[in-house]
C-alpha cells in the first residue's frame, strides 16, 4: 500500500521543544508525516523519541512548538479528547477487566450504544484472532496474545493516529519476527496512520515506511529504510544503523563525476560527486557486506569502479572471525593499525577458499558503494 | 527414634513457635470463654461446673440459656445492632476521609512520602487513652470547639457534643483512620500510573479514570482497610466509655458491665462468643476474597 500523498501532510510537527527541569529532551523537532504511513522514531534510550511520542499522545505538554493533526493544532487538547490512541510499552492492559472489557473501555467512554460497542469489540477480536478469548483476564494470556489485545484496544476507537511505543519490545526474538509482519498487515488493513517508537533498528527497518533517526533530542535523518541505510547523512546515522567502516580523510580531488579522498589507510576513489570542497575533512563509509575479501590480490576485472590506480583496496590480517551460519564476519587489521569489519555470505556449504585467523588478505570495494560523510 | 527425627524437623519447629503462641494466647482463652458461656451463673464459682459425677452417673450439663437470654433480650439485640451500625459508620467515614488522603500520599513526590507516612503514624507515639481524652477537652460544653463557635458568634449557647453519637463517631473515626490509610496507601503507591494514562488515552476523563481504573484496582486495599477498621470498631470499649453517651449502645461496654458490674461471667462469656461470631462473618468474606485474588495471580 502506497501512502497517499496529500498536499498538506496529515501530521505536522513544527519546531517542537520539550524541557525537563532545564534538560532539553526534545530539541527543535520538525517532521511531516503522511496519511497511511508507518513512521518510526528510532534511537537509543534517552534520545527523546518516547518524549516525542508522549507529546503526540498528550501526556507531556511541549515547551514550545506545534503539533498539527489534520489541519488542527492539538497541543492544548487533553489526551482523552485527542483522536489518537496508543499501544503502550508492555501494553498497560487493565488487569481488573476482561479482554472484552479492555477493548470496550474506550468505546464506552464515547457513550456508544451497547449493540454497536458489542459489534465493534467482536470485530476487533476477530481482527487480532482472539475471538475465543474475550472472557479471559489479561494475565491469563501469553505475551503475544496480550500484545494483540493491546493492539485491538488501541484500534477499537478507530483513531486517526495510532501510536506504538516499543510495540514488540516485550516479546522474545522468534515471536517478534512473526509479529512484525502480522502487526504491519493489521495496520495496513485498518489503514491507520501510525507513529512508532523503537530502539530496535530491525523492527524499524522491517515495519516502517519511513524512519526518523533521533539522537540527543534531534532528528538527524528522515527517510525510507533503504535511504537511511544506503545514504546516511552523517557519521551517527551511518554508525547507528547497521555496522559501518569509517575512514577519516580529506578531499584531494573534487570532480563532478568522481572525487578522490586520501586517508591514512589508503586512497579512495568515489564515482559520484559530493558537496564539499578541496581539503575538507570527510569520512568514507563502507558497509561490511560491500567489501570483498580474499587471500590473493584482486584482478582488475574484479575491481570495478576503482579506477586503474589500486585505490579502494587495503591489505591486512584477519584478527577475529565470527561465524553466523548465513554469513561470516571478519575483523581485518590493516597495516596502519585500523581494524575493519568485512562480512561474507556463506553461499556454498563448503568453501574451499575459506579464510582463517591470522591470514593475510586483500579487502576492496566498489567506488560506487561508499558514502562520503561530511558531518 | 526415627519418628522423632522426622517429626522435629526445622520446618515444623519454625511453624510450631507461632502455632503455640496462637494456641496459648488465643485458642485456649477462647475455649475457656466458650466453656464458661455454657455454665450456670454462680457468684462463688464463676466457672461453674459442667461435668459432675454422682452416684456413678456422669452428668454433662451444657446450658444454652445464656444464649437464649441474649437472643430474647431486646437490649442485647439492640446493642449488637447498634455496635454494627457505629462500626459501619466509622468504617465508611474512615474510607471517605482516608481514601483521598492515601491517594495524595501515594501520588506525592517520592521524597516527601516517608514524611507523610510518618505524620499518619505519629499519633501512635502518644497513648491511645490520652488522645481519646483530649477529644473530651475539645468537645465538652466549655471545650475548645464550643468556645470557638461562641467566640465567632456562630452559636449563642454551647452545643451538646459530648456523650452523643456525634462524639462517639468522631472519636472512633479519629482513632481508626490510620488503619484505613496505611493499607490503602500501600496499595495505591504500587499502582502503575500507566493504567491511568491508558485510560486517558482511551477517552476517560480524569474522574472516569479514577472511578473505572484507580478504585477497582485498589479494591483489595479498600477491603483490607475496611476490615482493619470495622472489626475492632465492633467490640470497641474505651471510646464509647469515654466519649459515648446514653444513646450510644456498644457491645464492648455491655460486656464490661456483665463481667465486672453484674459479675455474671457465663452470660458475659456468651455475649463475647456472639461478638466473635459476628466478626467472623466479615472476616470469612474477606478471606474468601483474598483467596480468589491470589488465584487470579
Amino acid at each position: 500500500m502506497t501512502p497517499e500523498r496529500a498536499a498538506e501532510p496529515f501530521l505536522l510537527i513544527r519546531n517542537l521543544v520539550k524541557d525537563f527541569d532545564g534538560v532539553r529532551a526534545v530539541n527543535d523537532v520538525s517532521v511531516a508525516i503522511n496519511k497511511g504511513e508507518i513512521f518510526a522514531l528510532l534511537g537509543s534510550s534517552g534520545c527523546g523519541k518516547s518524549t516525542l511520542l508522549r507529546m503526540l499522545a498528550g501526556f507531556e505538554t511541549p515547551t514550545a512548538g506545534e503539533i498539527i493533526l489534520a489541519g488542527q493544532d492539538i497541543v492544548g487538547v487533553p489526551p482523552y479528547q485527542r483522536p489518537i490512541n496508543m499501544m503502550f510499552q508492555s501494553y498497560a492492559l487493565f488487569p481488573h477487566l476482561s479482554v472484552w472489557d479492555n477493548i470496550a473501555f474506550g468505546l464506552r467512554r464515547d457513550g456508544l450504544p451497547k449493540d454497536e460497542i458489542a459489534a465493534r469489540v467482536e470485530k476487533m477480536l476477530a481482527l487480532v484472532q482472539l475471538s475465543e478469548y474475550g472472557k479471559r483476564k489479561p494475565h491469563q494470556l501469553s505475551g503475544g496474545q496480550q500484545q494483540r489485545v493491546a493492539l485491538a484496544r488501541s484500534l477499537a476507537k478507530r483513531p486517526q493516529l495510532l501510536l506504538l511505543d516499543e510495540p514488540l519490545g516485550a516479546l522474545d526474538k522468534k515471536l517478534r519476527e512473526r509479529t512484525q509482519m502480522e502487526l504491519v498487515s493489521i495496520i495496513e488493513e485498518v489503514g491507520v496512520t501510525c507513529v512508532m517508537v523503537t530502539h530496535d533498528q530491525d523492527e524499524a527497518m522491517s515495519m516502517a515506511t519511513r524512519i526518523a533517526v533521533m539522537s540527543a533530542g534531534r532528528i538527524l535523518q528522515v527517510g525510507a529504510p533503504d535511504e537511511i541505510y544506503e545514504t546516511p547523512n552523517c557519521r551517527f546515522v551511518a554508525d547507528f544503523i547497521g555496522s559501518v567502516n569509517l575512514f577519516n580523510g580529506s578531499v584531494t580531488e573534487d570532480q563532478p563525476d568522481h572525487v578522490i579522498i586520501d586517508s591514512p589507510e589508503g586512497r579512495h576513489y568515489i564515482t559520484h560527486g559530493i558537496t564539499g570542497t578541496l581539503g575538507m575533512p570527510v569520512a568514507v563509509a563502507v558497509r561490511p557486506e560491500k567489501i570483498a575479501v580474499q587471500a590473493e590480490a584482486p584482478t582488475l576485472e574484479q575491481r570495478a569502479n576503482a579506477s586503474e590506480h589500486g585505490y579502494n583496496c587495503v591489505q591486512g590480517t584477519i584478527t577475529a572471525l565470527a561465524y553466523f551460519g548465513n554469513e561470516t564476519l571478519y575483523h581485518v587489521q590493516l597495516d596502519t593499525g585500523t581494524t575493519i569489519k568485512v562480512s561474507r555470505t556463506n553461499a556454498a556449504r563448503h568453501d574451499a577458499a575459506a579464510l582463517k585467523r591470522d591470514q593475510r588478505v586483500y579487502a576492496w570495494w566498489d567506488g560506487a558503494d561508499v558514502v562520503v560523510l561530511t558531518s | 527414634m526415627n519418628f522423632f527425627k522426622n517429626f522435629f524437623t526445622g520446618r515444623r519447629f519454625v511453624i510450631a513457635v507461632p502455632s503455640l503462641w496462637l494456641a496459648f494466647a488465643f485458642l485456649v482463652p477462647f475455649l475457656i470463654v466458650l466453656r464458661i458461656s455454657f455454665a450456670e451463673a454462680d457468684m462463688a464459682d464463676p466457672f461453674g461446673t459442667l461435668l459432675t459425677v454422682a452416684d456413678g452417673v456422669m452428668t454433662l450439663k451444657v446450658k444454652f440459656s445464656n444464649y437464649l437470654f441474649i437472643l430474647q433480650d431486646d437490649l442485647y439485640v439492640l446493642t449488637y445492632l447498634s455496635s454494627l451500625k457505629f462500626a459501619a459508620i466509622t468504617t465508611a467515614l474512615c474510607l471517605i476521609i482516608g481514601y483521598p488522603f492515601a491517594y495524595f500520599m501515594a501520588r506525592a513526590k517520592p521524597a516527601i512520602r516517608p514524611v507523610l507516612l510518618m505524620l499518619v503514624m505519629m499519633p501512635f507515639w502518644t497513648s491511645f487513652l490520652l488522645r481519646i481524652y483530649a477529644w473530651k477537652g475539645i468537645l465538652a460544653n466549655n471545650g475548645i470547639l464550643n468556645n470557638f463557635l461562641l467566640a465567632i458568634g456562630a452559636i449563642t449557647e454551647p452545643l451538646q457534643l459530648m456523650n452523643t453519637q456525634f462524639s462517639l463517631i468522631i472519636g472512633m473515626t479519629y482513632a481508626y483512620l490510620p488503619f484505613m490509610i496505611l493499607p490503602l496507601y500501600a496499595n495505591l503507591v504500587k499502582m502503575d500510573v500507566r493504567f491511568l494514562e491508558a485510560a486517558a488515552d482511551l477517552g476517560a476523563t480524569p474522574f472516569q479514570a479514577f472511578w473505572r481504573v484507580t478504585v477497582p484496582l485498589s479494591k483489595s486495599g479498600i477491603i483490607a482497610g475496611s476490615m482493619l477498621v470495622f472489626i475492632p470498631s465492633v467490640g470497641e470499649y474505651v471510646i464509647p466509655e469515654l466519649l459515648g453517651g446514653p444513646d450510644t449502645l456498644m457491645i464492648g461496654r455491655q460486656l464490661w458491665d456483665e463481667f465486672f458490674t453484674n459479675n455474671d461471667w457465663p452470660l458475659a462469656s456468651a455475649v463475647t462468643v456472639v461478638v466473635i461470631m459476628l466478626i467472623l462473618v466479615p472476616m470469612a468474606i474477606f478471606n474468601k476474597y483474598k483467596a480468589e485474588q491470589e488465584d487470579n495471580r
